[in-house]
Parts: C-alpha cells; structure tokens; sequence
C-alpha cells in the first residue's frame, strides 16, 4: 500500500507527459495531490506498525515529513491552475510533469527504510527540481538553474561518501547489508567511531548544502529569485524538507551510537551561522523573492539548533519544520501574485501593493508575522519552544543569540515588507492585467488558516506521531532509554502547547 | 593487471587532467579514468560474482559509452576546444593537486581499515580523486570542464565505494549509476541553454544575480 503514495504521482506524471489537452494536463496536479493527501491520511494510521526489515515502510518521523510534504504539495497544485493560465508563454508539460515526479521523489525518500536509497531519491529530486528552476528561460533563469545544479550535485555527491563512510563503519563492526536504518541504529555500539563521524561530517556538509545552511547556501537566493513563486515555495518548505530528513536519519545514527554530543554541537554551529549570515544579507535586501530566501536560509538554522538542542527543542525543531512549510508557501504564493501584478520583485518598482492587490499584500504582510515568529501562528510555538529549551538545556549563550538573531531578522524583514505591502506607490510603477482573484489567493487563505490552527492547537494524533518523530532522531525509541541518557539534563523546560 | 597498478594510474591520471588546457582531452581523460575504476573490481578478484560482475560492465557502458557520446554531442553544439584563462593556472593547479593527494594520505592514515583490505590503496587514491575533482570544479571558467570535474568527482566516490561493493546492495548501486548518467544528461542540456543565453560556456558570465 505505501508503494502506491510513490506510484500515484509518477504515474500521474507519466500520465500527464501524454496528456494533449493543456486544460486537463493541468487538472491532473490538484487531482493527484489530493489523492495522495488522502492516501497519506488513510496510511498513517499504520504508522507505529512498521515491519522489520522492510525497504519501504511509513514511521512516525517519514510519516511527519510527508504529511507536510503533501499539504504543502497541495496547497500548490491548488494554486497552479490558476497560475499557468497567467503563463500561457511558458511550457506547461515539463513543468507539470516534474511537480509531480517531485512529489513522487519525496514519498520515496520519506519511506525509504534505507540510506542509500534515500540518497538516490534526494538526488533524482535535485535533478527533477532543475527544469523548475528554469521555467522562465531567459538568462537570469539558466544561471539559477546551472548554480542549483552544479552546487546540489556536489553537495549530494559529498553526501554519499558520507553515507559510504557510514556503511563502511558498519562493515567494521562485522554488520552485513541490508543496513536499514532501525538496524544501525539497535546495533550501533558496533560501529566504528572515527568512520561514523567522519560520515556524519560529510552527510551533513552534503545535505546542509541542499538545505541550504550558510556558508553552503548560495544557491538559494539566485534559485528562489528566478523561479515562479509556487517553486519557490515546494523548494523551500519540500526539497529543503527532504534534505532534512535524510540528514536527520543519518543524525539518528549517530546519536543510537552515543555519539550524539558531537553532532549536535556542530548543529548548533551551523544553526547559529545560517541565522547571523541571513541576517546580515537581508540588511537592505530590495529583492522580496531574495529577502524570502534569506528567510528560508534563516528557517534551515532553526531547525538544525533545534536538534543541536535537543530533547524538547528537537521536537519543536519537527514541529516548525510544518510551521516553516505553511508560512513560506503564503509567502513565495502571494510574493508570486505581487511580482504578477508588478512585472518586477524590486523595491522601488514594487511600493504600496495593499492597494493594487489586497489580498495577496494583505496575506504577504500576515505570513512575514508569522514566520517572524509573532503569536498566535504555529512558527510561534515552536520558536519560543525552542529558545526556551535553549535557555533551560544549559545552553544560556546559543539561546540568548538564538533570541538575538530572532529579534534582529524581524526587524530587518520589516524594513523591506513594510514598504513593498505599504509604502508610497511609486512613480515607475508598470501597470499589468494581473488581478487578485479566487483562485490565486484561496490557496493562500488555506494555508495561512492551517498555521493558524496549528499554532492553537495540535490534534491528539499529530501530537504523538511528534513525539515519536523525535524519540526517533535522538537515537531510539523510549523502550531501550539507555541511549537516551545523553540528552542534556537540566530544569525541566515549561512547554507552550499548541 | 593488478589491482594496485590500476589505482595508481588512477592518481597519475588526476594529475594529467588539472594539468591539461584542451577541453577534449580533459573529457577523453576522465573517461579513461572511468573505465580503469570499472576495471578494478575484476583485477580485485570479485569478477566471480556475478552482480559485480554486471555491475563493472554496466560501469564501464555508462562511463565508456553513453558519457562520452553526451560530451561529444555537448562539445559540438558548443564548438568549444580550450580552457582559456582559467580561475587557477595550470602550474599551480598541478601543485595543489600533488598537495591534495598528500593530504590524502595522511587523512586516510587516520581511518583505520578492516583487517584483510587487500587494496590499501584505496582509500587515499579516492579521496585525492575527490579533491581533483573538486579542484577542476571551482577553478575552470568553461561549464563543460566543471562537468568533467563532477564526473571525477563522483570517479572518486565509485572508488571508495569498491570497498564496500561485495556488501552494497545492487539496488543502490544501479540507482547511484543511473543518477550519475541523469545528472551529466541534464547538465549538458543547461549547458546547451548556457550557450544560447550568452553565445558562450564560460562560466564567468553566470555572475549577473547577486546581492
């Protein structure tokens, strides 16, 4: 059953590489993302009855990445329609063919029970995702596109030596394949150490590369500048998320091994990095696709401080990790209607937007208070979450930075947001057709509605499937605690539940 | 032939390719050095297997065969024939190389193997091709030449990868070839594209987005 959440979309991509008919070719996007929504929904009931030694297989961390995967997939082919009517200069196969074999990649890789498939999904994925990027095939596009590629390649490459490294430390310990992951992890005393860290290092400078953590970012504000806003939008919150899981299974390792403390303080590291490096890059930032960037760069640090943290942060670190996918997809979706409605991303064209699109200005400007991390939105708990586990966990500083860079980002983004949503309407402004319609914004609304909701309460299930997520990625589940004593002791944080 | 004199023209063949300026002869250079590490696993003994055995021949297909066809298809739609003014000169390219394959060796030095590894070798020869590649990637101007660069980048994965190739699952590896194939087909499309948005493969043009 699970292999049909990755049959469904690539044979709907198949499907739709025949379809002549532009009209229905296009239909086939919500159709498919809401099969495989429901499809998800029915699956993960199962989530806690995985088999042992299966290669597919839904647990509650694959299982969490996905469902957001799904909505934010959602939400987009939602939008798409709509969009590609605006676009009918563009080619609308290649584009709708590689969405869906995207969405298919990543039910591969969130199922996938084994490293090195997980590592053939994420790189088809970087693949697929190229011709995205290169949807407007003009110059700035196909530098974009050569940027992602070459960068994602080698960052990837990097990744499977690490995960070779990490299968090498098993071949040490007398472990033979199939190496799945729940057996590196019940088995992990028996790896080699020097082998398994140095493989922890290269998966996360390969994975963080496709994350896009500073300093291995630099692929990203050119990506998401150049690309529609809908690709912006599965970029940040879906392929982001993909390298993030893989990353974390990896993590999971590493930590069932003991080996814990020291991944997480490189973690921490590049946590703290990508906050500081986003913040100083949107000082001035005129490019509102770009500032989105750097807010996505901004967003990849706070997940990864989060697990650096640990313990209650790790879980608000897979908690933000949908807050992050909700906001950004109303962000890059209504930036795309604002550059629409424009024919420019650039600030002294684009000034006072509330008045020509209100809607999509209106949501622009709720999503920067969202992500930013103001009540009552799901980023909220999970930022305030995670800097007051900080706090608690013993570690006063990276907390006290962590609230810092917050702080600093929010008010930097504001300079730039302020002025596209309110300011002056500006002289050079071009007039264009776009309007703010049903179709371009509904999607919108329902995601904005979605974080929301998740920000004031998390349903029962949700809420166990988390907590399970992250007993996962610390090294095991509750039963062999043993392996858990290394997380940080200290006072008990108070948590804010959603 | 054995194993260890493959992988020693493997390193010699890293030094050749940072050190050559034609764009043709660094792409028929990688691939011969694709098709020594698609020989390896036989000189290793491992040809008795039978997966392994396919494997090494579908290696050598993909890395012999359809890699140069993509290249040569690439290079005469773009009619392109030297490196000029790379970002780092030859001469010191060809020092960083030789101070990369030292500092393989002492990095290996520090991972200690299984007993029984027959190839010692391994190990540092795979990850000064990794460093060669990495070099070409970061100080060639020409798109094309960062392609080779990548593709010797991943020769140098492929070689660490043959001391685990009797416990991989085929899965993986075909996976991991196929991927390789995909990844150097849709780079020369972009390429392709590169020299029609700028009449050029140079890569200094693809500077005009930043901040």
């Amino acid at each position: 059953m699970a292999l049909l959440l990755i049959l469904l979309p690539l044979l709907a991509a198949a499907l739709a590489v025949f379809l002549k008919v532009p009209a229905i070719r296009v239909r086939v996007l919500p159709v498919t993302a809401l099969l495989h929504l429901g499809l998800l929904l029915v699956l993960l009931r199962g989530w806690r009855e995985l088999p042992q030694g299966a290669w597919l297989g839904l647990d509650a961390l694959g299982g969490w990445v996905l469902l957001v995967i799904s909505v934010l997939f959602t939400i987009c082919a939602l939008y798409a329609p709509s969009y590609l009517a605006l676009r009918p200069d563009r080619d609308h196969r290649v584009f709708t063919v590689c969405l869906l074999a995207f969405l298919g990649l990543a039910s591969l890789l969130c199922l996938a029970r084994h490293p090195g498939v997980a590592w053939v999904a994420l790189e088809t994925m970087t693949l697929t995702t190229a011709p995205l990027i290169y949807f407007n095939h003009n110059r700035h596009s196909v530098e974009a596109t050569w940027k992602y590629l070459v960068l994602g390649s080698v960052g990837i490459a990097l990744a499977l030596l690490g995960t070779l490294f990490v299968a090498y430390a098993a071949h040490m310990g007398n472990l033979e394949e199939p190496l799945h992951y729940t057996r590196l992890m019940a088995e992990g005393e028996r790896l080699s150490r020097p082998w398994l860290r140095a493989g922890f290092v290269l998966t996360l400078v390969g994975y963080g590369t496709k994350m896009g953590l500073a300093p291995l970012h630099s692929w990203k504000p050119d990506a998401y500048g150049e690309t529609p806003g809908i690709v912006g939008a599965l970029l940040a919150g879906g392929v982001t998320s993909c390298a993030f899981l893989a990353l974390l299974r990896i993590y999971g390792v590493v930590a069932a091994a003991g080996e814990g403390a020291f991944a997480r303080e490189l973690f921490l590291g590049f946590g703290i990095l990508s906050m500081a490096w986003a913040l100083v890059f949107m000082v001035g930032q005129l490019d509102f696709k770009r500032l989105l960037a750097y807010s996505s760069v901004e967003h990849m640090g706070i997940l990864v401080f989060g697990i650096g943290i640990g313990g209650l942060a790790a879980r608000f670190a897979l908690f933000h990790l949908a807050a992050n996918a909700l906001v950004k997809s109303v962000l890059f979706l209504s930036a795309g209607n604002i550059h629409r409605s424009y024919a420019s991303k650039q600030l002294p064209q684009v000034t006072g937007a509330i008045r020509r699109t209100p809607v999509s200005a209106g949501l622009f400007f709720l999503g920067f208070l969202a992500i930013t991390g103001l009540p009552p939105f799901a980023p909220f708990i999970s930022e305030f979450n995670i800097a007051s586990a900080a706090l608690t966990l013993g570690h006063p500083i990276a907390g006290t930075l962590f609230l810092l860079l917050l702080g600093g980002i929010f008010l930097t983004m504001s300079d730039t947001v302020m002025q596209v949503v309110f300011g002056v309407p500006s002289p050079q402004r071009v007039r264009t057709p776009y309007k703010d319609t049903f179709a371009t914004t509904a999607p919108l609304v329902v995601a904005m509605v979605l974080a929301l909701g998740l920000g004031l309460h998390l349903p029962a299930p949700l809420r166990a499937m988390l907590e399970a997520a992250s007993q996962t990625i610390e090294g095991g589940p509750p039963a062999r605690s043993g392996k858990m004593a290394e997380v940080p002791r200290g006072l008990a944080p108070t948590e804010v539940r959603p | 032939m054995s194993p260890d004199f493959l992988i020693a023209l493997t390193m010699l063949t890293n030094f050749t390719l940072v050190a050559t300026s034609r764009v043709n002869k660094a792409i028929q250079l990688a691939v011969f050095q694709g098709i020594l590490l698609g020989l390896i696993p036989l000189a290793m003994g491992l040809g008795k297997h039978t997966h392994i055995l396919l494997l090494a021949l579908v290696a050598i297909a993909v890395k012999g065969g359809f890699i140069p066809y993509l290249f040569r298809r690439a290079l005469r739609q773009v009619k392109i024939r030297r490196e000029v003014d790379p970002y780092v000169g030859y001469t010191v390219s060809l020092l960083l190389c030789a101070a990369g394959t030292g500092l393989s060796l002492v990095l290996a030095h520090a991972l200690p193997l299984k007993a029984g590894t027959t190839p010692t070798f391994l190990v540092p020869a795979a990850l000064a091709t990794l460093f060669t590649g990495f070099l070409l990637l970061v100080s060639r101007r020409t798109a094309l030449t960062q392609v080779v660069g990548y593709l010797v980048l991943e020769n140098g994965i492929y070689l660490f990868g043959l001391l685990l190739v009797e416990e991989m699952p085929v899965l993986v590896e075909t996976g991991i070839l196929l991927d390789l194939f995909v990844g150097v087909f849709v780079m020369g499309i972009v390429i392709n594209h590169i020299h029609m948005a700028f009449d050029s493969t140079d890569t200094r043009f693809l500077a005009e987005l930043k901040d």
